[in-house]
């Protein structure tokens, strides 16, 4: 869509709400269900995410805590477990197989799906769309509205899936056949594996849902003046993240369809004649396991961009805040995000090096994985060129921002080791894998997600986060990741496998009992770090620091027009008119002209 | 609530190449879709080159349930025209037909799997062919769709036959027949699709 057309269209748009806007703020009688249930409000459903969110992220971690305990003491017992937890997941004051392997499977999953993908766009982009363009709301808060409802279904099923006499699926959050499409192959690959099926449906949809809806907004409900080019980064990372959303899940979700087929009316997509254990060899024949993979992959390489691009967005915003300067090579940023977005969808098979993959095609990806490469580096670049001689400010939500640029760079480069063919023979499922996507996807997008909740908190909740709290909870997480995550490296690159239940019994990896004992116990205290933070957040909502200003980081964007308890439509009156782009940070000696400042008649080009 | 407030808004604006939000959602709808039929039919490739593929004849009833959508897909462009015109009662024939219509493509759909069993072909369950269960899967989800789109119509007649307020607004019936045509040309992808590749 050209800039002038945007443009014309976004006066329609604005002007038709605005004939209404007055009387709109007059129409509400909420009650509660309204207003915190069945809330159509953007900014309620925002929250919803983000509170949902954090119960995940507190269960999943929970659950890493329980499997490392295993991984780290494998000759201690610890009966005050079993009696929390009953016989099916402790026996004997040790963690059953069983249960480590549904451990480390739904950990997995609900990280990826439920908190960094929900949790964190599903936040972000229904927060920050609408604020951002100047939106009263999305194109359909209804849509939005069941967004995060099935997002709720998915999490019920989820979590029920945890109390089944069989346990919980526990083939790895990837899912493969044929633990997953055989009910014999395993306890958890039966009722548990249904579940977590119904779950991730249910979950799909609600992406879909969510990511047609940001879609539409962005293109369709810009304010006046807010053209293309004058988006904040963060609305072009989520763009990109919805578009990655619409485009790869349906993939994922035709791969389970034929998954419940396979599973529950005897097809045999996936299914050939392997040969089980006390089963035989199954009547199936001609299916691929590997053909799941390359569905799974289809996905889920574009997944971790869906992860990492609105971490991405925010901290650019945050930077640039933050070094009161303008962000450093906008169009740069714009075109590598776009860059990244082609690129996901055509590396998937970076995952499947060795499954037997044709060596011809297997380079084929490698070069295509290492192109990747080129836009990571170029966000570096301008990132590190933004903070450049800037006149930093270090608030907690500056000092994520910042540390989710180290753990980019730390992670990435180890992208490049996996991504080349023959070095992923020796690394591939080890733990070298784990540290690579737990520093460049998990840790780094977590700290993406903090640097906005911190950043953000003032316009949620209309208080400040306690500044002190936020430090120490920087300070412990950052060390604690590197220490957590850097050691894996050297266990992976001596060989080590992943997803093992005990690896004492290896003489090889005797060496690593200490280590492992190490990692264990700084991931408990990172843990314990965390719920410093929930403290931190819950009780400022009621005991903060009130915010005093509309515009407490003297930021350029619009959601700082609002006022600072914004009601459903977010503007009293008219929505505010748009006259450049959002980075006129200490232009011409001001230190900063919101978005909403005509250009001046002397001012300078940028 | 506040969606109807703001929505009716956009119903008022005119038409002149500016996309109602609902209706741009639609399209990239329509994207995703065509992503997950994607998905199915490379699959469907993928797994062809392996081993162990039947070579399954199309029923003849497919041919029929074509030309019934095709036909549907007439009928919906001018219910839509009518619609414009305001020829309501003409508008209520025509739509009318259109989901019958759908209704006779999903029988059809229906029958010809009936024609494969007879011709010995399982679809599904122990020892059907993957080739045989594609065609089910794809084909079943794809009637799924078109069931969407009956239902759809089902939707906006009662609304308009419950509702005092007589509502002329255009957009949702023009998202209907884009939604429908979307999933005429869906099958006639699929049907030259299964034709070619098997
Ligand atoms: C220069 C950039 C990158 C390259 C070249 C790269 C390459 C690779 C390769 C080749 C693997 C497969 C390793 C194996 O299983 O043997 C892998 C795994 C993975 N990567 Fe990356 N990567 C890059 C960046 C990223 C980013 C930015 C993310 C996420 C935001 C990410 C997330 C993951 C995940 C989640 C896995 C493991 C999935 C699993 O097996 O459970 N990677 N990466
Ligand atoms: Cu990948």
């Amino acid at each position: 869509m050209s800039n002038e057309a945007a443009l014309h269209h976004s006066v329609d748009v604005s002007t038709s709400h605005d004939t209404h806007g007055d009387g709109h703020m007059h129409h509400h009688h909420e009650t509660f269900i309204t207003k915190y249930v069945f809330s159509q409000d953007h900014k309620m459903i925002a929250k919803q995410f983000l509170i949902t969110g954090m119960v995940w992220a507190v269960l999943g971690g929970l659950m890493s805590v329980l499997f490392r305990l295993q991984l780290g003491y494998p000759d201690s017992h610890f009966y005050w477990l079993e009696d929390i937890l009953g016989k099916w997941w402790v026996k004997d004051g040790q963690i059953t197989p069983e249960a480590y392997y549904a451990l480390v499977t739904t950990h997995g999953t609900v990280l990826v799906f439920f908190v960094l993908t929900a949790g964190l766009s599903g936040t972000f982009a229904n927060f920050l769309i609408p604020l951002q363009i100047g939106a009263r709301d999305m194109a359909s808060p209804f849509m939005n509205m069941l967004s995060y409802w099935f997002f709720f279904a998915a999490s019920c099923v989820m979590l029920s899936s945890m109390f089944v006499e069989t346990g919980p699926f526990s083939g790895g959050w990837t899912a493969y056949p044929p633990l997953s499409a055989l009910g014999s192959a395993s306890p958890g690959s039966k009722t548990g594996m249904d579940l977590w099926i119904v779950a991730m449906a249910l979950f799909v949809v609600s992406s879909l849902l969510g990511g047609l809806n940001y879609i539409a907004t962005i293109l369709n409900m810009r304010t006046k003046g807010m053209s293309m080019t004058r988006l904040p980064l963060t609305i072009w990372a989520l763009f990109f993240t919805a578009v990655l959303g619409v485009l790869s899940f349906p993939v994922l979700l035709s791969g389970f369809i034929l998954l419940i087929f396979d599973r529950n009316f005897g097809t045999s997509f996936y299914l050939s004649d392997i040969f089980i254990n006390g089963v035989g060899a199954l009547p199936n024949e001609g299916g691929s396991a590997i053909l799941f993979q390359h569905l799974f992959w289809f996905l889920g390489h574009p997944e971790v961009y869906i992860i990492l691009l609105p971490a991405m967005g925010m901290v650019s915003e945050i930077l640039s805040v933050n070094s009161r300067k303008p962000i450093f090579g906008y169009m740069a940023m714009i075109g590598s995000l776009f860059a990244i977005a082609i690129l996901a969808f055509l590396v998937w098979a970076h995952h499947m090096f060795v499954t037997g993959l044709n060596p011809f095609l297997g380079s084929v990806f490698v070069l295509l994985t290492l192109l990747i490469a080129v836009p990571s580096a170029i966000k570096v670049f301008n990132w590190l060129t933004t903070l450049w001689r800037g006149n930093i400010r270090f608030t907690p939500a500056m000092m994520f921002a910042i540390g989710f640029v180290s753990l980019f760079i730390s992670g990435g480069l180890t992208g490049i080791w996996l991504g080349n063919s023959a070095l992923d023979i020796h690394l591939h499922d080890t733990y070298f894998v784990i540290a690579h996507f737990h520093i460049v996807m998990g840790v780094a997008s977590m700290f993406g997600m903090f640097a906005g909740i911190y950043h953000w908190y003032p316009k949620m909740y209309g208080k400040h986060l306690n500044n002190t709290l936020g430090f120490i909870h920087f300070w412990i997480t950052i060390a604690g990741a590197y220490l957590i995550f850097w050691p894996m490296h050297y266990e992976g690159l001596a060989g080590m496998p992943r997803r093992y239940y005990d690896y004492s019994n290896w003489e090889s990896f005797k060496q690593f009992i200490d280590l492992n004992r190490f990692i264990s116990t700084v991931a408990m205290i990172v843990f314990a770090t965390q719920l410093l933070f929930l403290f931190n957040f819950f009780y400022s909502i009621f005991k903060g620091r009130k915010v005093t200003s509309r515009n407490p980081w003297q930021s350029n964007t619009l959601e700082w027009t609002t006022p600072i308890h914004p009601g459903h439509g977010n503007w009293v009156g008219e929505i505010p008119e748009v006259y450049r782009w959002p980075y006129d940070y200490g232009k011409d000696g001001v230190d900063f002209i919101p978005q909403t400042t005509p250009v001046g008649e002397e001012e300078s080009h940028h | 609530m506040s969606d109807n407030l703001i929505m009716s808004q956009y119903q008022n604006t005119p038409s002149g190449g500016r996309i109602h939000p609902h209706k741009f959602t639609l399209w990239v709808a329509i994207g995703s879709i065509c992503m997950m039929f994607a998905a199915f039919t490379s699959a469907y490739i993928v797994k062809r080159n392996q081993s162990k593929w039947l070579d399954i004849d199309l029923p003849i009833a497919f041919w029929y349930s074509t030309i019934a959508i095709i036909i549907s897909s007439i009928t919906i462009h001018l219910a839509f025209k009518s619609f414009k015109a305001r020829e309501m009662v003409r508008y209520r024939t025509l739509i009318t037909i259109t989901a019958i219509l759908g209704i006779v493509f999903c029988v059809l759909q229906f029958i010809g799997f009936s024609e494969l069993k007879n011709h010995g072909i399982q679809i599904f369950g122990q020892g059907s062919n993957p080739a045989a269960s594609f065609l089910g899967v794809i084909v079943g989800f794809h009637v799924l769709h078109v069931l969407a789109g009956v239902a759809a119509i089902l939707f906006i007649f009662i609304k308009a036959y419950s509702s005092k307020l007589k509502n002329y607004s255009i957009v949702p019936i023009e998202m209907i027949s884009t939604f429908w045509h979307f999933v005429d040309l869906l099958w006639i992808y699929l049907f030259i699709f299964f034709m070619w590749v098997r």
